[in-house]
């Protein structure tokens, strides 16, 4: 196609040299990086109304006449500061770390032994089983919280983040078991008879082998889980009903929410802050989540 | 592997030889393996979801146990005008916003698909509003769509002077509607530009060079080539979208909790709002299991609908 485009440019090229290549340069510009300029200026506009707002003294954020409401004039810490030290926010966070870490742990566990047996021990019905761990991916949460409500009060869960570290694998379990499927399928099952003819037992061949050669597809699930439980709300609003034990998204809308006059400030440095640990861990792993929402949907 | 506690070593090397052979036998280990995963999805999804269609049937209350009432529930949403509006709105609100995020997705991936600096980073700034909690990007749009600070308004009314009020975004119904519908296309542009790019990057450049020869327009191009060898992820992608969409709950409790007048619920925060909130079990779930015929026949429609071309071509399904 290049190669196309290229000799057509030429053939112009030799007609009307400087016309043709300043036509398609502008041409380009219209056509990509135009409408592309448009769409990460409105993707990224909420972050940084988001982010200004937490650092504009009160003052500013009422008066658009006298201040530039796109830029601030005088920076303050004093809404963070308040978050920090006058609420629970702290707490929240560390309750929605707790949770995160602990439901991703959970499911990581179950997903990889469940993966692992549909993949490599094939059974009769394996396949079966797969299409039913993927069918309860397809079960949006919404349809559950009320029924998850009762059983969580009948487990005597009730406002325990306990109940949640159990209960956001409903959602993760079918998602990592499907992208630790598609993993385990790239491994190569000769390394794996090789070992049973060595006479590794299966549990030696799972732990010395296979896992260690699914490292990035583990990786990917637990990133991915961590995200999703962090970002989890309906569960976390109808199962906790304490003030400490909420986690951040809660936390914000039930506890910052107060009053007929909002506290934009404090609100919106208090989307910021839950939304930096998120926003920092996929900085870092920015390939795995793009390679794992992929190879979910491929799946 | 290590118990070194016995005192007799006949007993220790007999013990773990016994464990070890029982772990590879075969049947015991697949039932081990899939014990975690089977059991937590068992009891928290597939148990709730059957006490969820049996509490419809009930008239339980947080607090006391209910008694069979048969299709009372279901027989009173038929007369209540806010469960029609629910309905009527999340139809609406799951039509509009797939359409919006398909079309602007799509367009997104096939820019994201051409050759320029900076293409990965570029990337991963895209997916953010995908990555961050949608309740915290949906406060920002609250304060967004403020009826008297809303940035928006000031661009309209102060900066270009095209208007002369400010927007009312939230206060009446059909502007509050597609306000959030608008908020709902934003955070669901990434995934789906992500997705689909990765579609796209699987089409063999020769297909492209082969209708170049032969004489195709651009738009030839995209239509009969392009269109047809994405369909299948994009029935994969649509259908996750519309049941996700449909069932959608965060962005409109943080940004509306269904006002004006009720005018914003989708099924999802009415049930919430009966169930949980008003503490009627029975009412709420009776709500949450009326979703389920919708997203059936969605997933089926959007399924079959768009697949149809791949089976009928005859390929496997990996």
């Amino acid at each position: 196609m290049t190669d196309t485009v290229a000799q057509q440019a030429v053939a112009d090229a030799k007609a009307a040299p400087d016309t043709m290549a300043w036509d398609s340069g502008l041409r380009r510009l219209m056509m990509i990086y135009l409408p592309l300029g448009c769409f990460v200026l409105i993707l990224l506009f909420p972050f940084y109304w988001m982010a200004i707002t937490s650092f504009k003294p009160n003052a500013e954020l009422m008066n658009y006449k006298a201040h530039n409401p796109f830029w601030i004039s005088s920076p303050t810490l004093a809404h963070i500061n308040h978050l920090l030290f006058n609420t629970a926010y702290p707490r929240w966070l560390w309750t929605t770390m707790l949770v995160a870490i602990g439901s991703t742990t959970l499911s990581l566990i179950a997903s990889t032994l469940a993966a692992y047996a549909i993949e490599r021990l094939r059974f009769r019905g394996s396949p079966y089983v797969g299409l039913g761990i993927y069918l309860a991916y397809l079960v949006p949460p919404s349809i559950l919280f009320i029924p998850l409500a009762t059983v969580v009060v009948q487990f005597g869960l009730f406002d325990s983040p306990l109940a949640l570290i159990l209960v956001y694998p409903t959602f993760l379990v079918p998602f990592c078991t499907w992208l630790l499927i598609g993993y385990f399928k790239s491994i190569p099952y000769e390394l794996e008879e090789c070992a049973l003819v060595d006479g590794a037992t299966r549990l030696q061949i799972l732990r010395r082998i296979t896992l260690p050669l699914a490292v990035p597809g583990l990786i990917s699930a637990g990133i991915f889980s961590f995200t999703l439980s962090w970002n989890e709300f309906i569960y976390a609003l109808a199962f906790i009903q304490s003030g400490a034990n909420k986690t951040v998204p809660v936390a914000i809308l039930t506890e910052l929410v107060t009053g007929d006059v909002y506290q934009w400030g404090a609100l919106m440095a208090g989307s910021l802050l839950g939304s930096l640990p998120v926003a920092i861990f996929y900085s870092l792993f920015v390939d795995y989540y793009v390679s794992s929402l992929t190879g979910a949907v491929k799946e | 592997m290590s118990v070194t506690t016995f005192s007799s070593p006949a007993l220790a090397q007999r013990q773990p030889n016994w464990i070890v052979r029982l772990f590879d036998y075969k049947p015991f280990l697949i039932v081990m393996c899939l014990a975690p995963a089977i059991g937590l999805l068992a009891v928290f999804l597939t148990y709730p979801l059957g006490l969820g269609v049996w509490l419809a049937f009930t008239d339980t209350t947080i607090g006391r146990r209910g008694i069979y009432v048969g299709f009372e529930n279901f027989q009173y949403l038929l007369t209540d005008s806010l469960w029609w509006n629910a309905v009527f709105y999340s139809v609406v609100y799951t039509g509009i916003a797939t359409f919006g995020k398909f079309a602007l997705g799509f367009w997104l991936a096939l820019l994201l698909n051409n050759h320029f600096p900076f293409k990965s980073v570029l990337r991963a700034i895209i997916l953010l509003p995908w990555i961050v909690p949608t309740v915290l990007s949906a406060l920002a749009f609250w304060w967004i769509y403020d009826p008297q600070f809303s940035i928006i308004s000031y661009l309209l009314v102060d900066v270009l002077h095209w208007r002369d009020s400010n927007v009312d975004f939230l206060g009446s119904p059909w502007p509050a509607r597609f306000s959030l519908i608008a908020a709902n296309i934003w955070r669901g542009i990434p995934f789906v530009a992500i997705s689909l790019l990765a579609g796209l990057q699987t089409i063999s450049p020769s297909l492209y060079e082969a209708a170049m020869l032969d004489g195709a327009s651009a738009w030839q191009r995209f239509r009969y080539i392009t269109f047809p060898m994405m369909m299948p992820i994009l029935a994969i992608v649509m259908t996750f979208s519309i049941i996700f969409t449909f069932t959608d709950f965060q962005l409109v409790y943080a940004i509306t909790r269904g006002g004006p007048g009720n005018s914003t619920h989708l099924l999802a925060t009415l049930a919430f709002q009966r169930g949980i909130a008003g503490g009627e079990l029975g009412e709420g779930a009776a709500i949450a299991v009326s979703m389920i015929p919708f997203l059936v026949f969605a997933t089926l429609f959007s399924y079959f609908g768009l697949a149809r071309r791949k089976w009928q071509q005859g390929e496997s399904n990996d």
